[in-house]
Parts: structure tokens; C-alpha cells; sequence
């Protein structure tokens, strides 16, 4: 067999592994758009729409600064993916590994094991991609302040929505191979509650700077670099980390949880 | 012709704590085109066996050859020759039984309109037709199985395993997975199959090779196994007292080949000649003899007579 047709019954499986993938996704469309869009809907209700009504103003720094709706609309989004992330990839991922075994039929297919770990990856990222795209008009249209995003350099947002999205994918992937289905519960109080609400998604990681122990103890988290970025990318005018260290960290972050879950990924499929 | 399957000094031990060695050593030749049992008790290591010629289990040591391809050197090519229909229902619960089979013919390369046709190909010949557009968990036992193993054979492999196929399914779906299994032959599929039911290996095999402990005691076809017990017909004594001593004096009764422990009394082989019925009886009278059951010989009385144990116990 020629190196090229090799190449070539990999791109095939690869393109079946996600054409099932859409398909699935594709019959549970409703739950889909309600589990991704109920999140950032309730939050830019209360903290964008309920909170100025009612006086309980969020502002940026200052009586002239932006509105907390443009504050928060780029970390929701980047929220939007991580979550994506977690319920379409790692959640699966722990119950098909865990109890059905039901991916064996995928891990048979005549492709090296890592590539079918990519391709959780990469259907998790396609599907944090349509998360955002989902979440954008919501968070736009509901607050009551005004909202005050533009785009500046479209290739900064596609570069940091596609890196966004990846990474989302890979965190998907690991949590899906490391975390066993009877901890799914502590996964989430442990790895998805602290992540988001150390995410810089509610304010920026410049405003941290007054506690300067937890400013840099959120690097760690990856979903800080996801809001960062699309921060700098639809709010360019509102403080946000330098776009090089966003884009780097993305690329460490979505390196090294792929690696990680590809390993896992291959220990929990190959005894 | 080169085998089907070569297992060359096959091992697995698998990590513990604590390492458990599940297979040590194999040798086997599986020749193009037969149907070969692998029999032996649970926790023989017959499904890791299975599992390292499939791709799915590394072994520690030694070769697995199939097809003549080395499946731990290049498991993603080795995987196009195999088969496999796996010991539990890992059917694709998000898909239809038509998309599971469609799917996996989309994972081997197939087109859409080819795999669309093999999978309606599948489900006319397995009979599944009507339930094309259930999905898995509204079938049952025997129809998800026979959808694995049409599955298993979308890509039209050329050597098929099935671990313990017919565990768990009843005597109805058992015998319709049997004439399916039967049919591979037909086609030229070269099978191998594990289970721990004798008659399951007796009737589809043309060679069985019992394994347990991790290593294979025999390898041969069912007959000359049973042959090669030189007995005729055994005996089963069911005993309601103690028998110690008894297999000491039956031994001497002439025609008597070996005595060993069975269920609830000892098994007896013997070469079947006049008037060893009523000796047999005679020698058993004192120690209780309740009932006495005359067969043929069976893979199991070559089990036991191998290992000393039954074969589910």
C-alpha cells in the first residue's frame, strides 16, 4: 500500500468519524441550541437587562466606561465554547469510554487510534464554533444597555474563534478520558465552576489587577485566554491582554490538552 | 498458503496492581477459511486472545499474525482484513441499525451511494429490514447481535472473531446465530470464535483449540479430540456418599480408561466393551450409587480430563 493511498483511507474514515458525528448532532438539534444558548440567554438577562433596570448597575471603570453587556458579551461567547466543549465531547466521551463501550466500533476503523481522538477534537470544535455563532445574536439583542462590539480585524477573530474552539475541544477530549462517568458530577465542581467563574468572563483580566494573587493565578486557566482573545478581537477599544501572549497561550493550552487526551484517549481504548 | 491467523509466542500480562498474566504463551495456526473454536472456562484468557489479534489489546510479548499482516506493527491496515463481533452489545446507541451498519462502512472508505447499498445489502440478507429505522436499545438480545455480526462483516473482511457470541442469548437466537456463523464458511470467511459452551464449539468448529489458565492444552478437530480419549462412552455416577477410593477400584475393572471427579460423582471413561456396565455398577453399589448416565464422549470429558475441572464452574 502506497503511502498516498494510506494517507487517502485515513482522510475517508476521518470524513465517516464526522459525517456520524453531524448526524447525531443533527438529530438532537433542539437540545443543542437549548443547552448552549440557556447559559449566556439568563446571564445577559440578569447582569445586562435585570441589573440596570433595577438599579444594581455593573459598569466598566468609571461612570464613562463601557457597559457591562460589552464586558461581558466576548467572555459569554468563549463561555458558550468551553461549555460546548464539556457536554459535546467530554460527556460522551466518559459515557462510551465508561459504560456502553459503544466507541469500539470507531476504534476499529482502519486508522491509527490517534486520529479518532482528533476527530472528537475537532467535531468539539465545530460544534463550539456554532455554539458562539448561536450565542452572538442573544447576547446582543437582550441587554438593555447599550452594546458596543465591533470587529476590527476579522483575521484576529477567525485565528482566535478557531484556536477558541480547538482548545475547547481538546479540554472536551481530556476531560472525557480522565474523568470516569461516576465523577461526572465532580468534574463539574471542581473543573467547570472555577474555570468559569475564573475565567475573565464577567471582567477583564486587567480589572484583576487590585488582587494581584488571583490575577496571576487564573493564567492557569485556559477559558482566560479564550475571553482575552475575543476581547481584543470584538471590544478592541476595552483593556485586554496583548494579543501575542493570547494567541501563544491558545496554542499551548490546545497542544498540550490534546496531547494529554489523545494519551488518555489511547490508554483507556487499547488495554 | 500462509494461515489466517499465526499466534507466535503469544503474551499479555496486564498491568495490575496486580498484574494479572492472562495469556501466556500461545502458539496457534488458524488455516484460511475454517472455522476455529477457542474453548475454555472464564478467565481462560480466550477474550484477550481475541482482543490482541484484534487490534484492541497489546501484547506483552511474542507475534500476532493475521492475514499476514503484523496487527501490532500496522493496526490500522491489519484492521481492514478483521472482523469482530465483541462480547457485549456495543452497538451505536445515537445511530439507527441502518446507520450503524452505513457508518461503518463510511469508516473503511466506502462512498455514500456504496455504502448505502451495503448496508441495505446487510439488512435484506440478515433479515433486518423492517427494523432499519429502530435504534439499538428497542432491539432485542439476538436481533442486536445479529446486527453486530453484519456489522462486523460490512467491509467484507476476510478473517471474523467472535467472542463468546451466542453469551446471554436464547436457545432460539442462538441456533439462528449458529446457521449464520455456518454461512460464513460458506463464503470463504475464516472464523474464529470463543466460548465456554462445548457443544457451541463442537457443532461450528472444524478445529478447537481448549485453552485455560492461559495456555493452550490441545489443538485438533472436535472428533480426534474425543478420539484421542480413547474412550468409547463414559460413564457419569452420581454418588451420594463419599467416593475416596472408588476411582482407585474402578481403575481396575477391566475397559475402565481414566476416572475423574465430576458433577456430584465421577466421571468414568471407558472402551465401551461387554459387561463393564454391570461391573461398574457392582464396584459403585457400596459407596452410594444413585444414578449412572451412559453418553458419547464430549469436548467437556476432554476438558476435564485435561484440567481436572468442569468447564463451568
Amino acid at each position: 500500500m502506497t503511502e498516498s493511498v494510506r494517507v487517502r483511507g485515513y482522510g475517508r474514515a476521518f470524513s465517516g468519524l464526522i459525517l456520524r458525528d453531524l448526524r447525531v448532532l443533527r438529530r438532537g438539534l433542539a437540545p443543542f441550541v437549548v443547552r448552549t444558548i440557556m447559559n449566556p440567554l439568563l446571564s445577559v438577562f440578569v447582569f445586562a437587562y435585570v441589573f440596570p433596570k433595577i438599579g444594581q448597575g455593573m459598569r466598566g471603570a468609571g461612570a464613562a466606561g463601557p457597559s457591562f453587556a460589552t464586558i461581558l458579551i466576548p467572555g459569554l461567547v468563549a463561555m458558550a465554547m468551553v461549555f460546548q466543549g464539556i457536554s459535546a465531547v467530554a460527556l460522551p466521551l466518559a459515557i462510551e469510554l465508561g459504560g456502553t463501550r459503544e466507541i469500539e466500533d470507531r476504534i476499529l476503523a482502519p486508522v491509527p487510534n490517534w486520529l479518532v481522538a482528533m476527530e472528537k477534537i475537532v467535531f468539539g470544535a465545530v460544534q463550539g464554533v456554532l455554539a458562539g455563532l448561536a450565542v452572538f445574536p442573544v447576547v446582543y439583542l437582550v441587554p438593555a444597555t447599550p452594546v458596543d462590539i465591533h470587529v476590527q480585524s476579522w483575521p484576529l477573530l477567525l485565528v482566535v474563534v478557531a484556536l477558541a474552539s480547538l482548545g475547547s475541544g481538546a479540554l472536551g477530549l481530556a476531560l472525557g478520558t480522565l474523568v470516569r462517568p461516576q465523577q461526572v458530577g465532580l468534574m463539574f465542581a471542581l473543573v467547570l465552576v472555577p474555570m468559569t467563574f475564573l475565567g475573565c468572563v464577567y471582567y477583564p483580566w486587567a480589572a484583576l489587577h487590585p488582587i494581584r494573587w488571583l490575577q496571576f493565578g487564573v493564567l492557569i486557566n485556559p477559558l482566560v485566554y479564550m475571553s482575552e482573545g475575543l476581547r481584543a478581537a470584538l471590544t478592541p477599544e476595552l483593556s485586554h491582554m496583548p494579543v501575542l501572549l493570547v494567541l501563544s497561550a491558545l496554542v499551548t493550552a490546545t497542544v498540550l490538552l490534546s496531547l494529554a487526551g489523545i494519551r488518555a484517549f489511547r490508554r483507556r481504548t487499547i488495554a | 498458503m500462509s494461515p489466517a491467523i499465526r499466534l507466535d509466542r503469544l503474551e499479555k500480562e496486564y498491568r495490575g496492581p496486580p498484574p494479572v498474566k492472562a495469556v501466556r504463551g500461545v502458539d496457534l495456526e488458524v488455516r484460511r477459511g475454517e472455522v476455529f473454536g477457542l474453548l475454555g472456562p472464564n478467565g481462560a484468557g480466550k477474550s484477550t486472545v481475541v482482543g490482541m489479534c484484534t487490534t484492541q489489546v497489546l501484547p506483552t510479548a511474542g507475534r500476532a499474525i493475521v492475514e499476514d499482516l503484523d496487527v501490532v506493527t500496522d493496526p490500522a491496515r491489519a484492521r481492514r482484513c478483521i472482523g469482530v463481533v465483541p462480547q457485549y452489545n456495543t452497538l451505536d446507541r445515537a445511530c439507527t441499525v441502518r446507520e450503524n451498519l452505513y457508518y461503518h462502512c463510511r469508516y473503511f472508505g466506502l462512498a455514500r451511494a456504496e455504502s448505502q447499498a451495503r448496508a441495505d445489502e446487510l439488512l435484506e440478507q440478515f433479515q433486518l429490514g423492517d427494523r432499519a429505522g429502530a435504534m439499538p436499545a428497542q432491539l432485542s438480545g439476538g436481533l442486536a447481535q445479529r446486527l453486530q455480526v453484519a456489522r462486523a462483516i460490512a467491509h467484507r473482511p476476510a478473517v471474523l472473531f467472535l467472542d463468546e457470541p451466542t453469551a446471554g442469548l436464547d436457545p432460539q437466537s442462538r441456533l439462528a446465530l449458529w446457521a449464520l456463523i455456518e454461512g460464513m464458511r460458506d463464503r470463504g470467511i475464516t472464523v474464529l470464535l470463543t466460548t465456554h459452551y462445548m457443544d457451541e464449539a463442537d457443532r461450528l468448529s472444524d478445529r478447537v483449540a481448549i485453552i485455560d489458565g492461559g495456555k493452550v492444552l490441545v489443538c485438533d478437530t472436535p472428533a480426534a479430540l474425543k478420539r484421542d480419549l480413547g474412550a468409547g462412552t463414559v460413564l457419569d455416577l452420581q454418588l451420594d456418599g463419599a467416593h475416596d477410593g472408588l476411582d482407585a477400584v474402578l481403575r481396575q475393572v477391566p475397559g475402565v480408561r481414566e476416572v475423574t471427579a465430576g458433577a456430584g460423582g465421577l466421571q468414568v471413561m471407558t472402551d465401551s466393551r461387554e459387561g463393564l456396565l454391570a461391573r461398574v455398577v457392582e464396584a459403585a453399589g457400596p459407596y452410594r450409587l444413585r444414578d449412572l448416565a451412559v453418553r458419547e464422549p464430549t469436548l467437556e470429558t476432554v476438558f476435564i480430563k485435561l484440567t481436572g475441572k468442569a468447564l463451568r464452574d
